[in-house]
């Protein structure tokens, strides 16, 4: 898709592709400016206006004073004002600083929480996003994680090894299993043709019964409830980040599992810009046929991706189970296999992109928890103000129509279509 | 279709213009508004809810907190008894009350440290999978109270542990299923019934195990020979819907107990039994037994209810957040039995009349055999 002589490169929007130096300040600011970085902030802003309506219209008061609201319509207005600035004040309370704790540790904790909730979204966002660079929609995320936490789970109790190795191994342990996962629906694809939206779908379902016969085998029960595996050992759990000599006396969950998922930022941003594979990759989610023509083989990048993309989500699994949580449950993966896709969809399948808007979902997420105990807003709020997200982003035009934003690849209309279908892919 | 649009606009329009024509209360609003405000003022802005009226005198300053598990706390059953519990204790002292719904596992230990940091002065954890979450929470915070339904605490190899802030509530449900099971070996015409659960943890067994511990003793008494679907006792295996969400699930299970002749159905599984019942009403003559609540009053399916299993989670949490309020907090475990009411069969309701008097006698005699402990149910998952 970078290739010249097809677009020429000044004018194509998909120029951060390519290497050239000169022209990424200028790209840049077109991105930031008209293109798609400014969508996806608006999409947000927007998403939470709505949900704002929402909070109010599901506050009690709110809806008491709207049965009068002619009579005395300041009521109404004053409700619904109290109502989502407290839901809002409350979410960013819990999501990034807490002015109201009575210490230090306590008042950023809020922000430590959101990066602890933000790791998984964020790996797996990634295995998600490299998977969209490849024409590939790859909604198995969820299936990955498990199966990438079941391996490192697995070996975080049940070996014995060093401390550092044990850990070491854990984490590999961790991304073969997601790979494998992944590598099914690849493979699949990549010999037989078979659609990757169905398989990974049926993967998820297999992958989340797969856990819960497991969670009942000897090895992974001997507690009495089939709900739990044994902690994983200590030489194999994520050091916190933070230690207490650090910062004594803090109760932070912040561990390495943040390292593990900057440094998958940066590797997929070397994968996919400066690596063979990556242009391969690229070149067959951007046009498969003119890729298969130019001699590679789509195929094997096809199967590839999917391994990476399975890779990444299992090490999602394993920042759960190796530091979260600390054991094996069913519900380890809670939803961060969907909020991925999500969050891939936000950040345009760009690491950068992707890691921000992995920390903005970790965020609501952290937030939302104070939000509802403290407010008894409805949790299902945070949820809807997602989903309107990924709404808002699948129609561009339509956040376009309500900001006025003019459509930047307007008159560039051959290299917006190029640029689309790889988004849409 | 244009005019379809403007029609249903303009009916829409006129509906939300209607609606909002009432009168406005006389300076009631402005106080409450004034209320809510100072209330958080005085709890140091500890988290005081806005719009607890109710809050007078010293009960104000005390929060009592809940966590539900992922089932949420409309859930028709056992999160909904320990709201209940609340709100009668809410109502009764005046206190401040916090509730707080979890959505996955991941979500147990943030709620429970949210509620703590908010100032709750206990917080209780609904369910068997809050067991972590409530233990760590009790084990960081010593000075302020916990308890846990449904389960007790354990350390990493499963051995069990007291700790000194923080109450198990239990259930000894297997008494009250064992007359349940009793019942419904009587009432079967097919000589067929059925049970299944939700998840396979103590909680949900031990209502299967008296179940079957029933049907055994209906068998020995009349020399019959009723069969039980969907759970062996012997070998703690059965049928599971493998969640307390998906309805479908214990539809799809509870047809296949129907296809099997199966014509009374005990689903252990909180809102999943709602499936069955969805399943029960498409086939003439089938019953349910509910759990936990009263399903007749409860649920919409009063007229398939034989009967239910009580498990008055509502009252025993109302005593222990009382305890706690008046500062009589111990961390003796709560055990509800037949003896002390915690756990009981519920009235017949629609079949009261269809239940032959020589049977009700008999779970009469059983009852009290049991209070005396002349008869005792046991259960490897008894508490």
């Amino acid at each position: 898709m970078s290739d010249p002589s097809v677009t020429p490169p000044v004018t194509s929007p998909s120029a951060e592709d390519g290497p050239r130096r000169s022209q990424l300040s200028d790209d840049l600011m077109r991105r930031v400016l008209g293109g798609n970085v400014m969508i996806s902030v608006l999409a947000v802003v927007l998403a939470l206006v709505i949900g704002g309506f929402l909070i109010a219209f599901a506050d009690e008061e709110v809806r008491e004073a709207a049965t009068y609201f002619f009579s005395r319509p300041a009521d109404l207005l004053s409700a619904a004002w109290q109502a989502v600035s407290e839901a809002y004040v409350a979410l960013f309370r819990g999501a990034i600083f807490d002015w109201q704790a009575a210490t230090f540790v306590g008042q950023v904790r809020p922000l430590t929480e959101s990066v602890v909730f933000a790791v998984p979204l964020v790996l797996a966002g990634l295995g998600i996003a490299v998977g969209f660079r490849a024409g590939l929609f790859n909604i198995g995320a969820q299936g990955q994680i498990i199966l990438g936490a079941i391996f490192a789970s697995y070996i975080g109790f049940a070996w014995d090894l060093p401390v550092g190795l044990h850990l070491l191994l854990a984490v590999l342990g961790g991304a073969v299993g997601g790979a494998v996962w992944g590598a099914i629906p690849g493979g699949l694809k990549a010999r037989f043709g078979a659609n990757e939206v169905i398989v990974t779908i049926m993967l998820n379902y297999i992958a989340v019964y797969l856990i819960s016969y497991i969670l009942k085998q000897p090895v992974f029960n001997p507690g009495r409830s089939g709900q739990r595996s044994p902690n994983v050992a200590d030489s194999a759990t994520y050091p916190l980040l933070i230690p207490d000599w650090l910062v004594p006396g803090n109760n932070f969950r912040l561990h390495w599992g943040v390292v593990v998922a900057l440094l998958a930022t940066v590797f997929v941003w070397w994968l996919l810009e400066r690596s063979t594979i990556g242009f391969e990759l690229r070149a067959a989610g951007a046009n498969p046929h003119a890729a298969r023509t130019a001699g590679m083989s789509v195929g094997r990048t096809i199967f590839i991706t999917m391994v990476i993309a399975g890779g990444l989500a299992g090490l999602a699994g394993t920042a759960q189970v190796l530091g979260t949580e600390g054991a094996l449950t069913a519900g380890v993966a809670a939803s961060y296999g969907f909020d991925a896709i999500t969050v891939a969809l936000l950040g345009r399948s760009r690491p950068l992109g992707t890691l921000v808007a992995g920390l903005l979902f970790g965020a609501l997420k952290a937030g939302g928890f104070l939000m509802q105990s403290l407010t008894q807003t409805p949790i299902d709020i945070v949820l809807v103000v997602q989903s309107v997200i990924v709404l808002l982003i699948a129609a561009p035009p339509l956040v376009r129509a309500v900001f006025r934003v003019p459509d930047p690849t307007k008159p560039r209309r051959r290299s917006g279509a190029t640029r689309t279908k790889e988004v849409a892919a | 279709m244009r005019r379809v649009l403007k029609l249903a606009a303009v009916t829409a329009a006129a509906t939300l213009t209607l609606a909002a024509c009432g009168d406005a209360p006389e300076d009631d609003t402005a106080d409450a508004g004034n209320g809510a405000d100072s209330g958080s003022a005085t709890s140091d802005d500890t988290g005081a809810a806005p719009g607890d009226g109710a809050a007078t005198g010293d009960g104000a300053d005390f929060q009592a907190c809940m966590v539900s598990d992922s089932g949420g706390f409309d859930d028709q059953s056992f999160n909904q008894s320990g709201r209940e519990g609340m709100e009668a204790a809410e109502e009764a002292l005046g206190i401040q009350t916090t509730l707080v719904e979890s959505q996955s596992d991941a979500d147990y230990a943030t709620n429970v440290n949210t509620l703590v940091s908010q100032g709750c002065n206990i917080t209780i954890g609904v369910g068997f999978l809050l067991e972590d979450a409530i233990q760590a929470g009790a084990e960081d915070n010593p000075d302020t109270n916990f308890a846990l339904i449904d389960s007790a605490f354990s350390d990493t190899d499963f051995n069990a542990v007291e700790l000194d802030n923080a109450k198990p509530i239990l259930f000894n449900t297997a008494e009250a299923s064992f007359l349940a099971g009793y019942l419904a070996a009587g009432m079967s015409e097919t000589g067929t019934v059925a049970t299944f659960g939700g998840l396979q943890i103590p909680s949900v067994a031990i209502f299967m195990d008296g179940f079957a511990d029933g049907v055994d003793l209906y068998n020995e008494d009349n020399d019959a020979d009723v069969q039980l679907l969907g759970w062996d006792k012997e070998a703690q295996n059965g049928s599971f819907s493998g969640d307390f969400e998906n309805q479908s699930q214990g539809q799809t299970l509870t047809e296949q107990f129907i296809a099997q002749g199966a014509d009374i159905i005990m689903p252990v599984a909180g809102p999943v039994g709602l499936g069955a019942a969805a399943a029960a009403e498409g086939e003439e003559g089938t019953k349910i037994i509910w759990v936990d609540s009263d399903g007749y009053n409860s649920t919409e399916y009063g007229d398939l209810m034989l009967t239910s299993v009580l498990k008055q989670i509502g009252p025993a949490v109302e005593d222990t957040i009382t305890e706690s309020y008046e500062d009589g907090f111990t961390n003796e475990p709560y055990v509800g039995t037949l003896e002390n009411d915690g756990v009981g069969l519920a009235e017949f309701h629609d079949f009261d009349g269809d239940v032959p008097q020589e049977l009700k006698d008999r779970l009469t005699e059983l009852e009290q055999q049991i209070v005396d402990g002349e008869l005792t149910v046991e259960s490897p998952n008894s508490p």
